[in-house]
């Protein structure tokens, strides 16, 4: 009697959704990378360790014995009134001008994100998205099947010739756009900042083909000189979803974000939100509102951007001194990233174990696109190793780059076969 | 093998996890293996390949190891040469076995000269494409081997950095995807048929083999994902082969174990082929043990407990 049995027993019960959902070996090689000894510019944490743990402990504590009774009970899906009108004085620094009806409090814009792409896509709808885009979007894009069609980028951000190209191509083809999706400042994964010309481009843009902007904008108040940049929402509120984030400019761990979308949009996100989370952790919303109303938080801030920038400068330092001649990347004002191409025929998914072997671990650029672009590419991040990892880091990479310049003359080629998953890391990958 | 009362076997340590590629497999196999053990009520740790270790076993020596360590360290010999300095009893091979079985290629040789059969091969490193040029060599190695071709690394699991050519031209793309994972190449004619993994532990001192277990992976190959993820992968046990090559496989296997120097466990991963001829392909030292691995899988077909099988290899190294 012969015993069949699967990896997983559920394997062909799975929705079609749920088909795709496999991590890549690569993904495996980050449990290596959090380790000590890896000089990870893999990972997006922000680097809490900047924030006045005790005094944050102490609010908690007067919180929980004040206001514990409201604070652990049940709250509305639509989130804290009081937290919704600070965050729009928080946008107000964007020039974004909204009312607090029409916020609602998410599970870190992620949930926002999750929510929009849940009242907004049928399967097979098309998607925009910057070229490369947040892997956590495409993420979320691929769980509802939409068929992402990316725009490319250049140093400026989107390029609006481009997104005008798309968007008639696809008008002629009789394909649905439900929304363009963007990440205009400080883009993860590119590191790159839409201009103010392409900005007011842009919306002219998807006003005329009635095309609905996403504008994700978790790194605005993070910028390296000067004012934030003001938000595409800021000029045209009746087309542009805003989602804002706290995980950047406070800390991920509460996992307070936020949508300002038009009022009968907000209005189907309460409900999309009542069935997937029922009622907001009202202890995050409680804590962060505390956070905004009683300590410095504009001062916060500005000493993580002096942080970052530090470790910002470190890098493209580095980078400049020590990475061999063909390798080329983008300077951000802002943020956390740094977005590598090697020079031609090297595959960053396919040296990233040799990277990890000597210590070093980055984003290979193939989890950034939905279409198998950016085998050339990685994401770098400053943001959470100090600027003399930093440096030996970038020491650690060049070096890998280096040899593998020499396999792909000795090969004539770089790339190694292909290989499916998903081959980004986790949120907790430092 | 006496039905040892949980205290004597002491304070047990479970090595998992290390820094080798196999990381993440490793902390898996050790949380798996931990359990099992804990089950039994023994008093089990589980313990990182870092630089705590070294201390944390002098300063309180336990009575027992057991390394699930995958990939380098965990399975060329290094942790075991280690642990036989500290003069800590582990279950498993020997360091000088496990360099010999680590090595691919030397294995194969050894097992052929024990009567197995093996696939032919040749293994280069990667200095030797680099000094006499790729191209003329792969030409080399296709006309003597024959397509299709299996390209590993010489040293590694988890089939990281494993191909299938079938084209001479995907051949240069399968040597750069091998190469991520170590420095030398085993390229070996690929063998079609089914493949199979026989485990092997020790009883009272002789080795016994495990019904084999048959892996019928969704796409064309075994790798990283199939193994460990993707949920399509399909297990039979026993495997669907004659009796005949049944026997020779558990015999391939014991063979293996024998020939190489190994001890306790082992876990062989051969191809039986068209005309029923059992080919070996590499041996593991350090099975992996993870909820999907196929150590486990032979142990339940057998009609034994994971947890049992290891305490009693335990109890052997305890009270040699």
């Amino acid at each position: 009697m012969h015993q069949h049995s699967r990896t997983d027993p559920y394997a062909d019960r799975y929705a079609d959704r749920a088909a795709g959902m496999v991590a890549s070996e690569i993904r495996a090689l980050f449990a290596v990378a959090s380790r000590p000894e890896v000089v990870s510019l893999a990972g997006g944490m922000p680097n809490i360790a900047a924030l006045p743990l005790d005094v944050i402990g102490g609010m908690l504590d007067e919180l929980t014995r004040r206001r514990g009774a409201e604070a652990l009970q049940y709250a509305s899906a639509q989130g804290d009134p009081e937290l919704r009108a600070r965050i729009c004085e928080v946008m107000a620094l964007e020039g974004v001008h909204g009312s607090p009806d029409d916020v609602i409090v998410t599970v870190g814009s992620q949930q926002a994100l999750d929510l929009l792409t849940r009242i907004f896509v049928d399967p097979g709808d098309v998607v925009l998205a910057e070229a490369p885009s947040y892997v956590g979007a495409l993420g979320t894009f691929a769980m509802y099947q939409a068929d992402v069609v990316h725009v490319p980028l250049d140093s400026e951000g989107l390029v609006p010739a481009a997104l005008r190209e798309t968007l008639e191509r696809l008008r002629r083809e009789g394909r649905r756009v439900k929304f363009l999706y963007t990440v205009p400042t400080f883009q993860n994964p590119a590191g790159v900042t839409l201009t103010a010309a392409r900005r007011a481009e842009l919306l002219d843009i998807c006003a005329a083909h009635g095309v609905l902007v996403i504008e994700d904008n978790p790194y605005g108040l993070l910028g390296f000189d000067g004012e934030p940049m003001r938000a595409l929402r800021a000029d045209d509120p009746d087309h542009v979803i805003y989602l804002g984030s706290f995980s950047k400019t406070f800390a991920p761990g509460f996992r307070i974000g936020w949508a300002l979308a038009p009022h009968a949009v907000r209005a189907k996100l309460v409900l999309a939100a009542e069935s997937a989370i029922l009622s907001h952790a009202s202890f995050s919303q409680f804590a962060v509102r505390e956070y905004l109303m009683t300590q410095p938080w504009h001062q916060q801030i500005k000493s993580f951007r002096e942080m970052y920038r530090e470790r910002r400068d470190a890098m493209l330092d580095a980078l400049e001194s020590m990475m061999p001649a063909g390798c080329t990347w983008t300077r951000p004002a802002g943020g956390f990233f740094v977005w590598l191409t090697l020079p031609e025929g090297l595959d960053a998914k396919a040296m990233a174990p040799r990277a990890i072997a000597d210590r070093v671990a980055y984003v290979p650029g193939t989890g950034f696109y939905a279409d198998g672009q950016g085998r050339r590419n990685m994401r770098l991040s400053y943001c959470y190793p100090e600027p003399d990892r930093i440096r030996e880091g970038v020491r650690r990479l060049a070096s890998v780059v280096e040899r593998e310049i020499e396999l792909r003359d000795t090969f004539g080629t770089g790339r190694a076969p292909e290989r499916s998953g998903v081959d980004t890391p986790g949120p907790d990958t430092a | 093998m006496a039905d040892l009362r949980t205290p004597e076997l002491g304070h047990i340590v479970v090595l998992a996890g290390g820094l080798s590629y196999e990381r993440e497999v490793s902390l898996r196999s050790g949380r798996r293996v931990a359990d099992a053990l804990r089950s039994l009520d023994l008093d089990v740790e589980i313990r990182d390949a870092d630089a705590t270790l070294l201390d944390a076993l002098q300063a309180a020596p336990p009575d027992a190891v057991l390394p699930v360590l995958h990939g380098s360290m965990g399975e060329d010999g290094a942790i075991r040469d280690v642990l036989d300095l500290l003069d800590v009893p582990y279950v498993g091979a020997g360091p000088q076995a496990c360099r010999i079985a680590w090595d691919k290629p030397t294995a194969k040789s050894v097992v052929r000269a024990a009567g197995l059969t093996t696939p032919p091969s040749v293994t280069l490193p990667k200095e030797v494409f680099h000094d006499l040029g790729a191209a003329a060599l792969l030409d080399r190695v296709v006309s003597r081997l024959d397509l299709p071709l299996f390209v590993k690394p010489a040293r590694g699991g988890s089939a990281l950095g494993v191909s299938v050519v079938r084209e001479a031209g995907d051949l240069p793309a399968a040597m750069v995807g091998c190469f991520a994972y170590g420095d030398a190449a085993l390229i070996e004619r690929y063998v079609e048929g089914t493949e199979i993994a026989v485990s092997v532990i020790e009883r009272d001192g002789e080795p016994v083999a495990l019904p084999a277990v048959e892996i019928v992976p969704a796409g064309e190959l075994y790798d990283y994902t199939a193994r460990y993820d993707a949920g399509d992968t399909e297990f039979v046990t026993p495997a669907r082969i004659s009796d005949e090559a049944a026997r020779q496989a558990a015999d391939a296997a014991v063979t293996a174990h024998r020939a190489l120097g190994l001890r306790d466990l082992s876990r062989t991963d051969l191809i039986v082929d068209a005309v029923g001829r059992v080919n070996f392909l590499e041996v593991n030292v350090a099975p992996g043990m993870t909820e999907t691995s196929l150590f486990p899988r032979a142990v339940t077909a057998a009609g034994l407990d994971l947890g049992r099988t290891l305490r009693d290899l335990i109890a052997r190294r305890r009270f040699p």
